[in-house]
């Protein structure tokens, strides 16, 4: 019923979007299986490891956004958590490998070998089974969230402080996934990754169901924000955004809200990392660095915080940007980035959307109840 | 009294040895040794090195090192014993004992005299005696050190007589050292052997130690009782002397966070400005150090030494510069809202970043120690290095030049008025947003001013500040926000902390332990070690 309600009240350009998102994710996957390369109609294969790529990015970014436009946490980790999902399913797909490594050891992952390990360690048991693989992408970034955010918002830490605190923990767990005694593949990470649930992870077909199955994380990531955001629950967390002190003095606990929806979002975006190393066929540390978390948020700004179709349309539109800048001009992407990052919240406090609204509404006050974060956080 | 009569005393007995002797005998002697050396069995060579090096007569270094490095000849003719230096067109030749000219000639009319691996041992070591008395004090330091590390027994009397002769209280104190090296490991009387250990022990070295364990195999009973306490007393003392190379180390990485740091501390602190920029602004000092660098050395090369000086200056300015433009153009449009502010600084440091490594290339640029600040010194068992030790200096005027300049000066004043109470300020007639340019300005330009000290113990590249950045926040919200004893007090701490962990944990763990620590700490004192206090907290 919740659901239903957030979903159909007001919002329906969140049920345009999770259409669009479904179609773009079941179409184009089948356009370019079903159509012969010659076609017209033809989807090339990489533009659909693209879209799956971007959907991952787009689920990253309204986890990101669950947190810091309904909430006020602005998080500079959730690169972190996205990692540890990427890490979670990346340490099952090298158990797939099995005897087809390198060095041909059937239960030792090549790097361990290299090493010269004799014995998996105890963090890589149960990583043959997919389920306990899939347990594990939303449970360990959700403890980790679970243990910063419990000390972090219980000792009111907030602000600019919770900022620098999420981005050290990325910069720590960065620091920490080189080095090679870890047991994660040090520097290079996992790659050479043969098999999913037993389909080859090159075949087009495993690539389409991978898009397809991002499509269908998203819609349902969209669904459980719409629900979380559109409840009662969700008025407090906004309420906790606005002014922290005035709902503490209501008689609600804010950190117990924020923890919640910390929880919620870090599982999410483990979720979004363990979709997007199959499709890009490798994790490394390189994910923990804090730049990545920091760009997630760069997509949420543009799209448009605390609006749940914003953080999709920023990260397909800067991820576009990012692949066609890269490519044609690669010196000028930077500067692009940027750019966005000092003229968006100058210019665009409330991202793409926040302009269509106001352009569409052509109503100002209705503007500025959608732009509390305009105003000096406490 | 005692001790500058026996120095006399040697001090004329080496003259006496040297030159009281006539020069008649000296030279029939040494002309008899000479051509026992050159045309005797290999074993009438050694005993004529060794009776060479023992006859204290001046050409002796100088036949002896002839000797070893092959340059001594029999002439085919007359027999006569010569030492050959290349020159122009063939080799000019040196009688060996008396150092005459003996005129040129070719390699095909010598014959050389040759060597055996034996024979160089018994080179070696007379050279290494002969060098004992040379004249030049940075030679007989050397020479010295040499005896201690060979400990060889054969050296003792040339050792002896050194000693004797020297009058430069720290090279007695190296000869007496090798000497003591040389009884322990010879079989002198117990006596000897004890004072010896005294003496080594009174060293406490890294190389007194590994000489005693070395010496703990064949010496037992008292002799090796007392080596088993020595060992064990310089243990102790290294233990110390490590401790306090951490507490060295920590406080000179403490030094490197406190200038990267305090103008954070300024910004962040005292405005509430978070500029995640800001390690662009020591990136640009140390670009403005090369530039500065790379001029000198172009249009004024006699200043060379002072390029880091002149870059001073010329990195506040810049970075000043750059920085009151970022406040003007963007920061002040994004007051009261720090999570936008923060994002707009990091997305200015993405430009900066980019632009510089357009302008100068990604690769890494280099900024040469001026001499003033290259070399070592020792204190202790403690090796410092000028670099370091000017950085600590550097960082320390910097922390007190910039605490004056807030405390006394009345734009420091200013400053502190506009923190505390914009509206009130304001009223009483201070430009509010000019003193916010200047604010933001002076903590870029104290950043750049870190950038230059940073040339030297770090790589000037585009990624330079991105290192720093996260440290220097961890620092300020460590010792407290606006406060700058707090950020010394911090960046100390923290310096010392990671150097103590470093050990144990090794230099990647030690820095994430840091990070756990840190974060626990906020959650006990979440305004940081010195917080401040009132209304304005909660603001």
């Amino acid at each position: 019923m919740i659901v239903a309600r957030a979903l159909f009240a007001d919002n329906r350009r969140l049920v345009l979007c999770i259409a669009v998102v479904l179609i773009a994710g079941i179409g184009l996957p089948l356009l370019n299986l079903l159509t012969p390369p010659t076609s017209a109609l033809h989807v090339p294969t990489y533009v659909v490891q693209l879209v799956g790529k971007y959907l991952c990015y787009a689920l990253l970014a309204v986890a990101v956004d669950l947190v810091w436009g309904y909430c006020g946490i602005l998080t500079l980790g959730h690169g972190a958590f996205f990692a540890l999902g990427g890490y979670a399913m990346g340490m099952y797909l090298m158990r797939q490998i099995g005897s087809r490594g390198v060095y041909g050891n059937p239960l030792l992952p090549d790097f361990m070998v290299f090493l010269n390990w004799k014995q998996l360690p105890w963090f890589w048991q149960g990583f043959d089974q997919f389920w306990f693989a899939a347990i594990m992408v939303v449970l360990v970034p959700g403890l980790l969230a679970l243990g910063l955010g419990w000390f972090a918002f219980r000792s009111r830490v907030t602000g600019v402080y919770l900022s620098i605190i999420t981005q050290a923990m990325t910069f720590a767990l960065w620091l920490a996934f080189f080095r090679n005694d870890m047991g994660f593949g040090g520097n290079n990470g996992m790659t050479d990754f043969k098999e999913i649930l037993g389909f080859s992870i090159q075949s087009g077909g495993t690539r389409a169901a991978l898009c397809f199955a991002s499509a269908l994380a998203l819609a349902l990531g969209l669904v459980v924000a719409a629900s979380v955001v559109g409840s009662r629950f969700g008025k407090v967390l906004v309420g906790v955004r606005d002014a922290e002190s005035r709902v503490r003095f209501l008689g609600y606990r804010p950190e117990n809200y924020k923890l919640f929806v910390f929880v919620v979002s870090a599982m999410l975006a483990g979720v979004a990392g363990a979709l997007y190393v199959p499709q890009v066929g490798i994790i490394n540390p390189g994910e923990f660095h804090p730049a990545n978390s920091i760009e997630a948020v760069i997509w949420v700004a543009i799209g448009g915080r605390g609006t749940l179709v914003g953080p999709v349309l920023g990260a397909v539109l800067v991820n576009f940007g990012k692949t066609w800048l890269t490519g044609a001009l690669p010196e000028v992407w930077l500067f692009a980035l940027g750019a966005l990052f000092v003229f968006v919240p100058m210019f665009l406090p409330n991202g793409v959307v926040g302009l269509w609204r106001s352009r569409v509404k052509r109503a100002p006050a209705r503007a500025d109840k959608t732009a509390p974060l305009a105003r000096p956080a406490e | 009294m005692y001790g500058f009569r026996r120095v006399l005393a040697g001090l004329g007995l080496t003259i006496g040895l040297l030159f009281g002797a006539p020069a008649g005998a000296q030279t029939a002697d040494i002309g008899q040794l000479v051509t026992a050396l050159a045309t005797g069995s290999f074993d009438d060579k050694e005993k004529a090195i060794v009776a060479i090096a023992a006859s204290g007569n001046p050409r002796a270094a100088a036949i002896i090192e002839a000797l070893g490095a092959g340059t001594l000849y029999v002439r085919k003719i007359d027999a006569r014993i010569v030492i050959a230096t290349p020159k122009a067109g063939g080799l000019a030749l040196a009688d060996a004992a008396t150092g005459a000219a003996a005129g040129e000639g070719s390699e095909a009319e010598l014959d050389r005299v040759r060597v055996n691996n034996r024979l160089r041992r018994a080179i070696e070591a007379a050279v290494g005696s002969l060098t004992l008395m040379s004249p030049d004090p940075k030679v007989r330091r050397e020479a010295a050190a040499a005896v201690f590390k060979s400990r060889d027994a054969t050296a003792l009397a040339a050792l002896e007589s050194a000693l004797a002769a020297e009058k430069d209280p720290s090279i007695r104190a190296t000869m007496r050292d090798a000497r003591a090296a040389v009884l322990l490991g010879s079989d002198a009387s117990e006596a000897q052997k004890l004072e010896a250990v005294a003496i080594i022990r009174e060293r406490g070295d890294r190389e007194a130690l590994s000489l005693l364990r070395g010496s703990q195999e064949a010496n037992k009973g008292a002799i090796g009782n007392e080596i088993a306490a020595a060992i064990r007393s310089i243990e102790q003392n290294l233990q110390l002397w490590q401790a306090a190379q951490n507490v060295w180390y920590g406080v000179s990485l403490g030094s490197v966070l406190l200038l990267a740091a305090i103008g954070l501390a300024i910004t962040f602190g005292t405005m509430g400005v978070i500029n995640m920029a800001h390690g662009e602004m020591v990136m640009i000092g140390a670009y403005t150090t090369f530039v500065v660098q790379e001029v000198v050395r172009a249009r004024a090369p006699e200043l060379a030494g002072a390029s880091l000086l002149l870059a001073l200056p010329a990195a506040f300015v810049v970075t000043a510069a750059v920085g009151v433009a970022i406040e003007r153009g963007i920061i002040r449009f994004l007051y009261g809202r720090p999570l936008d502010t923060l994002l707009a600084t990091f997305g200015l440091s993405l430009m900066l970043q980019q632009a510089v490594r357009s302008i100068f290339g990604p690769t890494n640029r280099e900024v040469s120690a001026p001499g003033w600040m290259s070399g070592a010194f020792e204190l202790g068992q403690l090796t410092i290095t000028y670099g370091r030790a000017w950085i600590v200096v550097f960082a320390i005027l910097v922390f007190v030049a910039l605490n004056a300049a807030l405390k006394r000066t009345s734009f420091g004043l200013k400053i502190r008025a506009v923190t505390q109470n914009r509206r009130m300020a304001g009223a009483m007639g201070i430009r509010a947003p000019w003193v916010d340019a200047m604010t933001f300005g002076l903590g870029s330009g104290i950043a750049g001013i870190a950038g230059v000290a940073l040339t030297q113990i770090d790589n000037v590249s585009p990624n330079l500040g991105q290192g720093y950045i996260i440290d220097s926040f961890l620092v300020v919200v460590f010792g407290g926000v606006g406060n700058l004893a707090g950020t010394l007090v911090g960046a100390l701490s923290l310096g010392i902390l990671n150097k103590f962990l470093e050990p144990f944990a090794g230099a990647v763990l030690g820095k994430i332990v840091v990070l756990v620590l840190i974060i626990l700490f906020i959650q006990k004192r979440p305004r940081g070690l010195f917080a401040q206090k009132g209304r304005a907290v909660e603001s």
